[in-house]
């Protein structure tokens, strides 16, 4: 690290000038620590937001939900009959795929229903799915979804696992048809695309918990809610991409399109759809594992499966059996994620040879079809093809629990001793300095970040966000979401950027960081949440354990992203002109990749505040227990305005950072 | 359009009827299922399946549905759920009052099982806390420093229920004077997952635990004996030791109640009075939820083993 060459880099790419004192900044600085230091004694309406200017919020939602439930009306038929309708045109479909994979297909209901057709024999449904990837990608994606869904039957979640199937094999397609229909709409209609990304933002941020009682009473209880609330939840994400993905199709196509005659519809579905398709499929990879996400709190309302599983496990303290739900979970999302990602690389490619591939995919239909009508006879017959038998399952046992007995007999000491020196010099002392500050200076300085950072419109909204959140009285228990949330993004960001930069120049080392990350992400956060309390006791230590832990994905995906997108030329400039690595990697690679790793820090707080639900369930007292103490209170009201608060939270870090990414971007001048 | 899809609905239950074969005492009432709700402990489990196999037994069509203890009142509300077995006391009681304010779901009695809610520690620690099970013992300092950790020291830590369950613990540590701090669990299994790491490197505890349970079977304690519960002394300040606070006492015993939909009087009446009827006490649930969560028998086998000894029991709450 010798430092000759350093300043040769500036060449290349331009200083981030971060030593420049920004007059602005310093007056909005000094303001806000005058107003601090001037404290709660003088000024206290500006520390603790006025009872007397609360709006009442809380009830105002209440009271329109409860209109919306039981009065509001067309004429003809009302908003919640409305909502039945549609539930059970939902329930249709599901009924069909619960029958096919688990329950077959049964002639009246309840007990005293009687199974007219057997569901698939396991063996089909492994059949199935190993064709599938065979087809899609290969022998090695064959052998892939094959284990996992193997697994599954192994372990003996199978019956679980095809409930939980059942609901994503609705859920998916109703997400992406819907979210496709919408990404289009708002990129045909500017004005709908204005109106739309605010609901998309809020869609996406507020808990699931703050709406679920509304959509309970909407849309009736049981798996059809679960299908909603997960739509809610997963369409956005594809939504977005849609539009994305249309703006971004090649201009020449379009000129073709115009060329050759077509109608604004062929123009849609036959020339720009099509040529987007890479990127609509990155979408439906989205909606899947956002479904999965929402597995447990699906099994909360009716939906079953290995949600409950989990769920019921750990409520008996059995974590070897918890992790088995869980791990089944994230196989089914591993086996569903590659094979749509292999369908959107195999799509890319028979674009451009479609006649040859239309014969393979016959085959496969014809080879699939007979096997199903084969297993399903014989499995008539031989109940071990119909179910797996018992007596080949596998089960963790009691291994796990003796793991974690270990852990915590030998070391629980140790952790208590880091546990409580970085709790009582970290945590609990930035808590405390966040409960101070008086809630006027911070929303000020908000709409000030806003105004520097993206004019006056953004100081408008997060100005207006901010000061929403002390009006609702949500102020207090707002300090503490955001100092859970920040502290954990924190971590996340200070584990995840380094393993990133790691991981992104190794192959080997970033697969199996893939592996383990997209494990973080689907394994259900019940699963390690309960072990976390076993080793750190309730708080909000083991609430940051488990906020960082799911929080640290888009971190290190990220920052891969970013570093292998830097342009390979600048890097072999940098080597020629005698850089060494550490050079080109913090002068040249991270600076370039500083918009992504920016974009990455965004999802992080995204995913963090998504937790705060499950934070709850540990005793932290923020806005997610918030939400929590709504949802069994059974109020909507209180529960939609803690929720929002959570959606104003997202939304203002999510519009400051943007726009400052923005701004990164163009200084180095990337647009 | 509702209505045709609610016809072809019963349309289907008739023909299912007609295949199977109804029991003449119930010609009058609704071959639909009845939906009884399922959550996610043990107990609530085999109340729920014991009332389903008695319901079956008595004819009925019986469904079972996962639904959450809180959110399932949304459904109950609607019709799209019929009973639900186990409502506590202390931790349901709100959302109770709530839903049967509506007049869309009413209470079907008690289960005849009385929630025991109190302070608990294991037994090891009555080596450092020499006069417990009583109370007054946790005001002796050095008691309270031996059930402390570094954020609480010198006061002890009590670990209290999620704060969703009520329970009056901040405001009993207050007018009972005890040099204890609360801190509140998420949810129940954050509970025993702390229990159950104290207890395997012996290590202080002391929390909030109820029965019936497997915890008391499978954990060796005791509860600490605070003043008894009385109703003044959580509406009278004068009453007990502290004569200007409230909650200067141990917590009540809650009933567990049978709730559910109002509808079902009407649609199956026959299995409203079995519901109603239905009664078990706490050391028979006790015993069933040690034979499943510890000793790892189905819960279907243990309530089919108690079906069969106690035959006489069940068949008076269906009427034969």
């Amino acid at each position: 690290m010798t430092a000759p060459a350093l300043d040769t880099s500036r060449v290349i790419a331009p200083r981030l000038t971060p030593a420049r004192i920004s007059v602005p900044w310093l007056v909005a600085g000094i303001a806000f620590v005058a107003l601090w230091l001037a404290g709660p004694e003088r000024l206290p309406a500006l520390f603790t937001y006025p009872k007397d200017w609360l709006i009442p919020a809380a009830r105002w939602i209440g009271d329109f939900m409860k209109w919306l439930v039981n009065e509001a009306s067309f004429g003809l038929f009302t908003f919640t009959q409305l909502t039945r309708f549609i539930a059970a045109i939902i329930d249709l479909p599901y009924r069909f795929a619960l029958s096919l994979i688990s329950t077959g297909f049964l002639s009246g209901q309840g007990s005293g229903a009687v199974q007219i057709v057997p569901p698939l024999p396991w063996i089909a449904v492994i059949a199935i799915v190993v064709l599938l990837g065979l087809y899609a990608g290969g022998r090695r994606l064959a052998i892939l979804v094959g284990v996992c869904f193997g697994f599954l039957a192994v372990f003996g979640q199978w019956n679980s696992a095809m409930v939980t199937l059942a609901s994503i094999l609705v859920a998916v397609p109703i997400g992406v048809v819907g979210g496709l229909l919408l990404g289009i709409a708002a990129y045909r209609w500017e004005r709908f695309e204005r109106a739309l990304t605010p609901v998309l933002d809020l869609m996406q941020t507020i808990p699931v918990f703050a709406y679920l009682v509304p959509i309970l009473f909407l849309f009736g209880f049981g798996p059809t809610a679960a299908v909603v609330a997960t739509l809610i939840y997963a369409m956005p994400p594809m939504t977005r991409i849609t539009t994305l993905a249309l703006k971004g199709v090649p201009s020449e196509i379009l000129d073709l399109g115009r060329m050759i005659g077509c109608t604004r519809r062929q123009m849609t579905w036959r020339i720009m759809v099509p040529s987007a398709r890479d990127s609509l499929m990155v979408g439906v990879n989205q909606v899947i594992m956002l479904s999965l996400n929402m597995v447990i709190i699906a099994s909360m309302i009716g939906a079953g499966g290995l949600g409950f599983d989990v769920l019921a496990a750990l409520r008996r303290l059995d974590i070897g059996a918890g992790l088995e739900a869980g791990l089944a979970i994230v196989a089914l999302a591993v086996a569903l994620d590659r094979l749509s990602q292999a369908y959107a690389i195999k799509a890319g490619e028979s674009a451009h040879a479609a006649e040859a591939g239309f014969v393979a995919r016959h085959g496969y239909l014809v080879g699939a079809l007979a096997f199903v009508m084969i297993t399903a006879i014989i499995g008539l017959v031989v109940p071990a093809v119909q179910s797996y038998p018992d007596a080949l399952k596998l089960s963790t046992g009691t291994f796990f629990n003796e793991v974690v007995r270990w852990i915590n007999v030998n070391f629980f000491d140790t952790f208590e001793a880091v546990k409580n020196a970085l709790l009582l010099n970290v945590l609990v002392p930035f808590k405390r300095f966040l409960a101070e500050l008086p809630w006027a200076g911070v929303v000020a300085l908000l709409a000030f970040a806003g105004w520097r950072l993206g004019g006056w419109r953004l100081a408008l909204t997060t100005g207006a966000l901010s000061f929403l959140i002390a009006a609702t009285g949500q102020w207090d228990k707002a300090t503490v979401t955001v100092y859970l949330c920040g502290i954990s993004v924190v971590f996340a960001a200070l584990i995840g950027i380094p393993v990133g930069v790691l991981a992104a120049e190794r192959d080997r080392l970033w697969r199996w960081v893939q592996a383990v990350i997209d494990t973080l992400q689907t394994l259900p956060s019940f699963v390690y949440l309960m072990p976390a309390v076993m080793l750190f006791r309730v708080g909000d230590f083991t609430a940051m354990i488990a906020v960082v832990a799911y929080a640290i994905a888009p971190a290190i995906r990220y920052t891969v992203l970013g570093l292998r997108r830097v342009d390979p030329n600048l890097i072999e400039a940098g080597r020629a002109m005698g850089c060494t690595r550490w050079q080109i990697l913090t002068k040249i690679k991270l600076k370039l990749a500083l918009p992504e790793i920016m974009l990455g820090l965004n999802q992080t707080i995204m995913f963090a505040l998504s937790m705060l639900v499950i934070t709850a369930l540990v005793g932290t007292r923020d806005l997610g227990q918030e939400v929590y103490i709504a949802l069994t209170k059974a109020d909507t009201g209180r529960g939609l305005v803690a929720g929002l608060a959570v959606a104003f939270i997202a939304i203002i870090a999510d519009r400051l950072i943007a726009a400052g990414a923005a701004r990164t971007k163009k200084r180095l001048g990337l647009v | 359009m509702l209505g045709t899809f609610r016809f072809a609905r019963s349309a289907c239950a008739a023909l299912a009827l007609s295949a199977t074969v109804a029991l003449p005492a119930l010609a009058q009432e609704s071959t639909d299922p009845i939906k009884l709700t399922l959550h996610d402990w043990t107990g609530q489990l085999i109340t729920t399946e014991l009332m389903g196999e008695v319901l079956k037994k008595a004819g009925y069509n019986v469904e079972y549905v996962q639904a959450d203890y809180l959110a399932q009142f949304a459904g109950l509300e609607s019709g799209d759920l019929h009973v639900a077995m186990e409502m506590w006391e202390t931790t349901g009681r709100d959302a109770m009052d709530a839903s049967t304010a509506t007049g869309k779901t009413e209470v079907f009695g008690p289960t005849g099982m009385k929630a025991k809610e109190e302070w608990w520690y294991p037994e090891y620690m009555k080596a450092k806390c020499p006069g417990l099970p009583n109370w007054e013992a946790l005001k002796d300092p050095a008691c309270a420093e031996a059930f402390s950790t570094a954020e609480t020291a010198p006061k002890g830590r009590y670990l209290g229920g999620p704060v969703t369950w009520g329970g009056y613990d901040d405001e009993r540590v207050v007018s009972l004077d005890l040099p204890f701090e609360v801190i509140h669990a998420g949810t129940d299994a954050a509970l025993f997952a702390e229990l159950e790491s104290a207890y395997q490197r012996e290590a202080p505890i002391l929390l909030w635990i109820y029965a019936p349970h497997w915890a008391p079977a499978k954990y060796k304690g005791e509860w600490v004996e605070f003043p008894e519960y009385t109703k003044e002394c959580y509406t009278d300040p004068a009453w007990g030791s502290n004569t200007s606070e409230l909650y200067d006492c141990g917590k009540p015993f809650g009933e567990i109640w049978k709730v559910g939909w109002a509808g079902v009087k009407d649609k199956w009446p026959g299995a409203y009075s079995a519901i109603k009827a239905f009664t078990i006490d706490n050391d028979a649930m006790g015993q069933m939820i040690t034979k499943v969560d510890l000793e790892g028998q189905t819960v279907s086998a243990v309530v089919q083993e108690w079906m069969g000894a106690n035959e006489a029991t069940w068949s008076k709450w269906i009427g034969k």
